[in-house]
């Protein structure tokens, strides 16, 4: 058990075994490691943010789509109005173009009426006449009692 | 277990503390002698040693094949086993080897991260991870069964002596601690320049003109750095051996078999513990060492 030339033997051993662990060995495996390690990282990163994007992405949908639902409400909203207003206008037109039909009858009528009454007069002025050759027995000259005439046409 | 002879159990624990001893033969020994009779030597002649008394007898020029085998087998497991993960590397999804070899990087990187305060030094984690599983396997050899590799290597293999456990040879252990000792003195010129390595050994706790105590106080606790690393690591392995080859020494009748048997189980056991431990310390304290390297003192 004494001290030999193993001892040396056992460090340059120790040497040349730490040397190529350290060449060989160390490098290649705590590189992958540390290489491994940040893709972990990254892939995990990548992951948060997509999930924060997705929840952004989600309260922009809500969002655009309470905007749209307020959207449509106004346009039905505006459709009503317009449609009420249709109504009431035509309603007006309707009247109007009834007020209208009365007023231009009323006209008629009252053309009508006119026109009788000048038919009548001139009736009247016949009829006057006659009635006056009958009781007179004689032609009454229309001339020389125009004025006459006139003057009982126009008290009808 | 050494064949010839009846088997003693001390012969038996002497078998298993021996070494496979190559190295060269002096003149101390028998077979180098004139009056040697069968497979003699001849002095300077290097070769194996026959017995614990000829492997000692060779002095500092010999090397332990057993051990020193063993823990050049173990190390290349580990760059086999870690350099296909290296190759598996990928940044997609980690497969089986690879899950297991970054579980053990990662652990180490974490640790060298919070023991280490100096950046920019790319060796320090690798000779942490290096440190850590080698040790760790040369412990593991403990496990094993005491008799099994001897067993085969002396029936099969005519191999007289098998020390499995690298980390029960001191040359192993305090071989890796002067490996460290080597980097903290690298690392303490580099980082303090040669001269305030040795004010920092020299001038310190003391006053300046006590220089010579200091030098002695802090050499000391220099050298106690590798020393304890390397003898913590063997005291403990060797114990925990030492522990295994007396158990086994209680095979023989049913009851001793089987209190031998059920003892060993709790030994084993417990001895996961101490082996993982003991890797993790010498891996901690030699990077706690080498972060005092990096440590530039302010000047007094």
């Amino acid at each position: 058990m004494s001290i030999t030339l193993t001892l040396i033997g056992q460090s340059i051993a120790f040497f040349v075994f730490v040397w190529i662990c350290m060449k060989a060995i160390w490098p290649p495996i705590t590189e992958a490691m540390a290489a491994r390690q940040k893709q972990i990282a990254d892939g995990l990163a990548a992951a948060e943010r997509a999930s924060l994007d997705l929840e952004l992405a989600q309260k922009r949908a809500t969002d655009e789509l309470k905007d749209a639902k307020a959207e449509a409400a106004a346009l039905v909203e505006e459709a009503r109005q317009r449609a009420a207003q249709m109504v009431d206008e035509a309603k007006e037109d309707a009247r109007a173009e009834g007020a209208k039909l009365l007023e231009a009858a009323r006209a008629d009528i009252e053309r009508e009426v006119n026109r009788a009454r000048e038919t009548l007069r001139k009736d009247v002025a016949v009829l006057a006449v006659a009635g006056a050759e009958k009781v007179l027995g004689q032609a009454v000259d229309a001339g020389a009692h125009a004025a006459l005439l006139d003057d009982l046409a126009k008290q009808l | 277990m050494a064949s010839g002879g009846p088997l003693t159990a001390e012969g038996y624990i002497q078998h298993h503390l021996t070494n496979l001893v190559y190295g060269q033969f002096n003149e101390g020994h028998a077979r180098a002698q004139a009056s040697c009779q069968e497979h003699c030597v001849a002095v300077g002649d290097w070769g194996f040693a026959q017995t614990a008394e000829e492997a000692s007898q060779m002095g500092f020029m010999a090397i332990n094949v057993d051990t020193m085998g063993w823990s050049l087998v173990l190390g290349l497991i580990f760059l086999f086993i870690f350099g296909r993960a290296a190759k598996q590397a990928t940044t997609g999804v980690p497969s089986g080897l690879l899950n297991f070899v970054e579980t053990i990087v990662d652990f180490i990187d974490d640790l060298v991260r919070s023991t280490f305060q100096h950046s920019g030094n790319a060796l320090v984690a690798p000779m942490a991870l290096t440190i850590f599983v080698w040790v760790f396997f040369m412990n593991l050899m403990d496990l094993i069964p005491v008799d099994w590799i001897p067993f085969v290597a002396e029936h099969y293999l005519h191999i007289p002596f098998m020390k499995v456990v690298p980390s029960t040879d001191p040359n192993i252990t305090l071989g890796m601690a002067f490996g460290v000792f080597m980097l903290i003195v690298y690392y303490s010129i580099l980082k303090k320049g040669a001269w305030g390595f040795f004010s920092e050994l020299a001038f310190h706790p003391f006053p300046k003109w006590m220089f010579p105590v200091n030098l002695i106080l802090e050499g000391v606790n220099l050298i106690a750095k590798p020393v304890s690393l390397g003898l913590r690591l063997f005291g403990n392995l060797y114990a925990g051996e030492m522990i295994f080859i007396l158990i086994a020494l209680m095979y023989g009748g049913l009851v001793m078999s089987v209190a031998g048997g059920v003892l060993q189980l709790a030994w084993a056991l417990f001895h996961v513990l101490v082996i993982t431990l003991q890797a993790f310390i010498f891996m901690v304290l030699s990077v706690v060492y080498l972060n005092q390297a990096h440590d530039v003192m302010e000047e007094h």
